[in-house]
Order: C-alpha cells, then structure tokens, then sequence
C-alpha cells in the first residue's frame, strides 16, 4: 500500500521527484548500488582498418575514437537507470592514456557521475583486468559491469580475469538484469540459447544487447561533464601475459560471379562442383 | 608435452568438441579430456586423438566459478602446459578466469595452430573480422580458445577410456533458474550454413520464404541488426560488429545492403551469396556469388532448386 502511494506522488511532482525520490528510498530501504563500469576506446565501426610499421601497428591516422560500443550502449546506460531508479553511484573507469579522455568525457556526459583513469597503455587483458581489479579492491564496489567485448580485439576476457582477480561471481553476456534489493535475477546468453540466473551483490556482470537501449548524449549532459570529478591514477606495474606482434589484412576477394535470377539450378550447381560448401 | 581440452558434456557431443580435440593432437604429445557433465559418449573423443576423458558427471548447470576449479585441477592433476577451450559461450566466462588462476596466457578466438619457431604465436581474429593478429604467449602455460569451424576434425585413433572426476568444482554462487533452449535450433556460431536476411525483406510475416530456404539446405537463419531491432527478428540471430560473429562455409544473404558493420560479422564465411535489388549494394564487392533481382522471387526459386539437387544426390 506504502509503495503505491508513493509512485502516485512521484508522477504528479514532475521536477520534485528526486527529493520524494530519495524519501522513498529510505522509508523502503533499497539497496543503493555502488557501480563500476569499465569503460575502453574503440576505433569508429566505420574506420579503414590498416597497419603500419611493417604492419605490427594499427594505423591510427583519420581513426576516430568511440566508446566501446557494448560498453556505453548497455552497461553505462544498464547502470544509469539502476542508479536512476534505487539511488547509488555510477563510476566508470577505463585503462588508456590522457589521448582517451575524449572518451571518458563522452560517457560522463552520458551521465555518469565521475571517472578513473589508470594512466597505462593496455598492454594487454591480464594488465588491463589487474590494474582495475586493484582499484576496485581498494574502493570496494557492489556491482562492476563491462561489456560483452571490445570491437577491437574482441577478446571478451577482461571480464572474467576481474572477476578471478576479485574472488567474485561472473554473469558473462547478460542481456537483462532485474534489481531485487541486494539480489540480481538476469538473463545471459549460452550456446543456442538464453539462462534465467540469480546472484547476489557484490558480483561482476559483462553486458550484451538487449540490457538497455542506447542514449544520446544532451546539451546539458555534455556542459555538465565538462566539471565532473576524472581522477587519474598510476598504474601498478605488472607484466602482460601476452602480446600482439604482427596483423595481417584478410586476402582481397575474387570479383564476384553474377548469376542468373531465373537460373538458380545453375547458383547450386556452382555452390556444388565449384564451391564445394552444399 | 600434454595438452587439456574443456569440453562441456552436458548436451552431448557437437562439431566443436571434435574440433577442439583435434587441434589438441596437433600440438603433438598427450591430449587428456575433462568434461562437466555426462549426456554422451565421451570415450569417443578418443577417435579424434584423446588418450583420457576425465569427467564429473555429477555436474550439471554449473556456473563458471565451478567449471574453473575444475579445469585448473584437472590441469594441475595431468600436468598441462596448454589447455583448449572452443571459443563458445563457456569458454568467455571460464577461459579468462582460468588465465588469471594458474597464470596462464590466453589466446581467444585463435584460428590456427601456434607458430613455434620463435617462441609460441597464435593467429586470431581481430578488428571483429577485418583482420588478423599473431598473438605471442610468454607464459608457461597457455591458454587457447579455437574459434569454431577454423579447423576441419580428423579421425586419430579409438574410444578411449572415461575416468570419473568428483570433488573439484565446489559450490555454486550463481543459481541456474531456467535454461531456454528453442528446439531443433542450430546455434549460430556452430552453423556450417547460414540464411540471413535484412530490412529489404519488408517485414517478419515474409520471413517463411528464408526458413523454407534455411530448412532445404539444413542451414541456421540469421538477420542484419535493424531487423532485430525492430523486433522482426529475435536478438540472438543479429550478425555482425555488435551481434554475433560466424565463419560459415556458406553465408547466403537477402535483402541486406553489407554496411560495414555487418560485413564485420560475416566475412569470415568461406563463400557469400549475395541476393539483392540493387546492383550498387556494397554486399556485392564482398560476395562470391551475386544475384541480381528481388528476394521475393530469388528465394522460392532457390528453395526449390536446393530441394531438386538434394532429390538427385
Ligand atoms: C556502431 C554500429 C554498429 C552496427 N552493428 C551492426 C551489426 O552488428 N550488424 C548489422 O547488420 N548492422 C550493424 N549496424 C547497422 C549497419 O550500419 C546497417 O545500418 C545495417 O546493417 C543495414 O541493415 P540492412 O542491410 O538489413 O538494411 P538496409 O540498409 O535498409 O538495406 C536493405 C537492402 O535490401 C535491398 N532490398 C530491398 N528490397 C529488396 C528485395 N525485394 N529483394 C532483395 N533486396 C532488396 C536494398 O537494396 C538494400 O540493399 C551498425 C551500425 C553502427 C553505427
Ligand atoms: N583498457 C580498458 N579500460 C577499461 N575497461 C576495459 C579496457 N579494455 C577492456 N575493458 C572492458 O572489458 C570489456 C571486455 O574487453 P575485452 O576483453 O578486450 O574484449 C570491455 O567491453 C570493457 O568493458
């Protein structure tokens, strides 16, 4: 009856609610979360992808930098509505150079309330997951949240290594995520399928679609973002387990062989004898 | 030298497991199984070349925290230097958290066997499809996630014996409340053929004319991103840079336009045939076989065609 009444309030106040908001959450006692969501740069999906340096680096000239886009798509946006609807605090924190701080701006304006940088080159995923696990060790949080993988490397690895390094639960590609207090009931991704589970807090969750839908960022988001708190931290020196050493671009393909629209005996007849694949 | 293969026993044995097995044997010396979970035959793992399944058939909706104790104890127990996973859904959560525990690097997504000439190298996918990178362990031990459908299994050998495991998985701290698998469903990434189909479809209701193609061939069905944001299509078959990557031998695409994004996702496939409208679509600079005209038409047609060759042969 209680919680009826209060979301009648809600409702009618409009621009008031976060104070009613707020009564609310101490007459209910909901867990306020404290989130980390670990945020890293990706080149723009449209951007040519080439090399350099007898092809052991990755051409950087013209790329454009974006959010990870798993990362901001679902977590951060995941992790907003939770601190929207129970209260907490959103921190994001990502492992680059002070080149990404574009990036981390972006995710602040986005809503984040404030930033860590652990200024390191990634080396590699162990180094990445170890410098965030330590800082996540030291400011103790509920719930830290990644995305399904970078669209780079496409690794999906620092996730879990987070989670070992912390001796904490992993729910890997969740695409839902319901807040009961302090128990989380999701749904995840496994081979041919989706697996309702449950866990409890503190646990670390990597995010895949269908978690939350993408945001654009607004004026005064981007204003706002400009003065949030961005702490930057040495990194722990630790070495990396493994390293890229060369890149190869895929073998040009062969000009395509137009077939026939009325013709189609003659399509699998080719995908057969010449493709071999049927 | 020994190698561990992870294999999840649970819902019998796929391509995958075979796969993993084989590249295993590759890497020359003893190949040791450890499974969770025991619906199959798994001593017939030892005709692709393993020499022991070990197994805790007791284990079944395990979390990844368990399949961790395990593999790193069955690890420890034969005395592994590297372990193969199948880049599946399992792997991503059990591989990374294993690398941390016995220190060991890993590799996710590898599509060859390593390069040993100079210490240890490993070629996987990266920038989601549109190039490759050599990845070097420095680690004793080493870790490998085989992108599936990048190496062919091969017979190496008889059943081999099945030992039981217990005791190393522990407790759960993520409870299994329902699993949801749609019937008779190919998953994507195992899928040898795959039919998709984009927005130039029009709408879910014309989508029989892709299953019908999908059925005749035995293929899994798959979509570009807009049709499962729209909800024509469920999430789990959008292909591409933010869906699901896969490396068919046959990816047959209707009525999608190959924006980069997609072409991500899809071009590791062996062979592509593009069906589209417009010849100026970017899909046909990526494709093997080009259509031009309207999936309306194309795809009965096609269907039947695949129905008269499969009749005769
Ligand atoms: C960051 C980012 C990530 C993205 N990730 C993905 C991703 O993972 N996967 C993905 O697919 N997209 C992704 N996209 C979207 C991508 O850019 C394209 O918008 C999308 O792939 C287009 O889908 P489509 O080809 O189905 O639709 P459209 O672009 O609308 O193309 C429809 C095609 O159908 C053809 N057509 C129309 N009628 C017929 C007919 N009767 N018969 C045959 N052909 C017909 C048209 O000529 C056209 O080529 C991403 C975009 C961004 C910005
Ligand atoms: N340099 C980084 N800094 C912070 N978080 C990262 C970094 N690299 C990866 N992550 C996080 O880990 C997830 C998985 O990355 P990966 O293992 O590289 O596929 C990403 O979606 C991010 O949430």
């Amino acid at each position: 009856m209680h919680n009826k009444n209060h979301k009648i309030i809600l409702k009618s106040h409009g621009e008031n609610s976060f104070l009613l908001l707020s009564l609310c959450l101490l007459l209910e006692n909901v867990h306020k979360m404290k989130i980390l969501v670990c945020i890293s740069k990706s080149p723009d999906t449209t951007s040519k992808i080439a090399f350099t340096d007898g092809n052991t680096k990755f051409d950087e000239n013209g790329v454009q930098y974006i959010v990870n886009p798993y990362d901001e798509w679902y977590a951060l946006v995941r992790a907003l509505e939770i601190k929207e609807t129970s209260g907490g605090t959103v921190t994001i924190i990502t492992v680059g150079t002070a080149a990404d701080e574009a990036i981390i701006r972006k995710a602040l304006a986005i809503g984040a309330d404030d930033a860590v940088r652990i200024d390191a080159e990634p080396t590699d995923a162990y180094f990445t997951a170890g410098q965030i696990a330590k800082y996540a060790k030291d400011n103790s949080f509920d719930l830290i949240l990644t995305g399904k993988e970078t669209i780079n490397y496409n690794g999906s690895q620092v996730g879990g290594m987070i989670a070992e390094d912390l001796d904490l639960p992993f729910v890997s590609l969740a695409v839902k995520m319901d807040v009961d207090g302090s128990t989380l009931k999701m749904e995840q991704e496994i081979v041919g399928g989706i697996q309702v589970v449950e866990a409890n807090l503190p646990l670390v969750v990597s995010c895949a679609k269908g978690m939350a839908e993408q945001r654009i960022p607004n004026m005064r988001g981007i204003m706002a973002a400009r003065t949030k708190p961005l702490t930057v931290i040495a990194a722990t020196p630790e070495e990396a387990f493994t390293a890229y050493e060369s890149y190869v671009l895929p073998e040009a393909k062969k000009a395509c062989k137009m077939i026939d629209p009325n013709n189609m005996d003659e399509l699998v007849e080719l995908l057969h004898s010449e493709a071999k694949v049927i | 030298m020994t190698s561990l293969v992870y294999i999840n026993g649970e819902h019998g044995l796929v391509k995958s497991a075979f796969e993993a097995v084989t590249y295993a044997k590759k890497l020359g010396g003893d190949v040791i199984v450890v499974s969770s979970g025991k619906s199959a035959d798994l001593g017939k793992l030892g005709e692709y070349g393993a020499t022991k399944v070990l197994v805790d058939s007791s284990l079944e909706k395990i979390d990844a925290q368990q399949v961790t104790r395990l593999v790193a104890a069955a690890a420890e127990q034969v005395g592994a230097e590297v372990i193969v996973f199948s880049h599946d859904l399992v792997a991503k959560a059990v591989a990374p958290r294993l690398s941390v525990r016995l220190k060991a690097g890993l590799v996710s997504g590898a599509t060859s066997l390593p390069d040993t000439a100079n210490g240890f190298s490993v070629k996987v996918n990266v920038f989601s499809g549109k190039a490759f990178g050599s990845v070097s362990v420095k680690t004793a031990k080493k870790i490998i996630s085989l992108l599936p459908n990048s190496i062919q299994p091969e017979l190496n050998g008889s059943a081999c014996p099945v030992e039981e495991f217990a005791g190393h998985a522990g407790e759960a701290s993520i409870k299994i409340l329902e699993v949801k698998i749609p019937e008779g469903n190919i998953p994507l990434p195992e899928a040898e053929l795959v039919v998709s189909a984009g927005r130039g479809l029009k709408g879910p209701e014309n989508w029989g004319m892709v299953e019908d193609l999908a059925k005749a061939l035995g293929a899994a069905t798959a979509c570009s991103r807009p049709v499962a944001d729209i909800g024509w299509r469920p999430h789990h078959e959008h292909v591409g840079q933010t869906g699901v990557a896969i490396r068919p031998n046959l990816y047959i695409a209707a009525g999608i336009s190959g924006a980069i994004q997609h072409l991500a996702g899809v071009n590791g496939s062996k062979v592509i045939v593009v069906i589209n409208t417009d010849a100026e679509a970017p899909f046909f600079k990526a494709a093997d076989y080009g259509v031009l005209g309207d999936a309306f038409e194309v795809l009965p047609k096609l269907t039947e065609a695949v129905k008269k060759f499969k009749a005769s042969h």
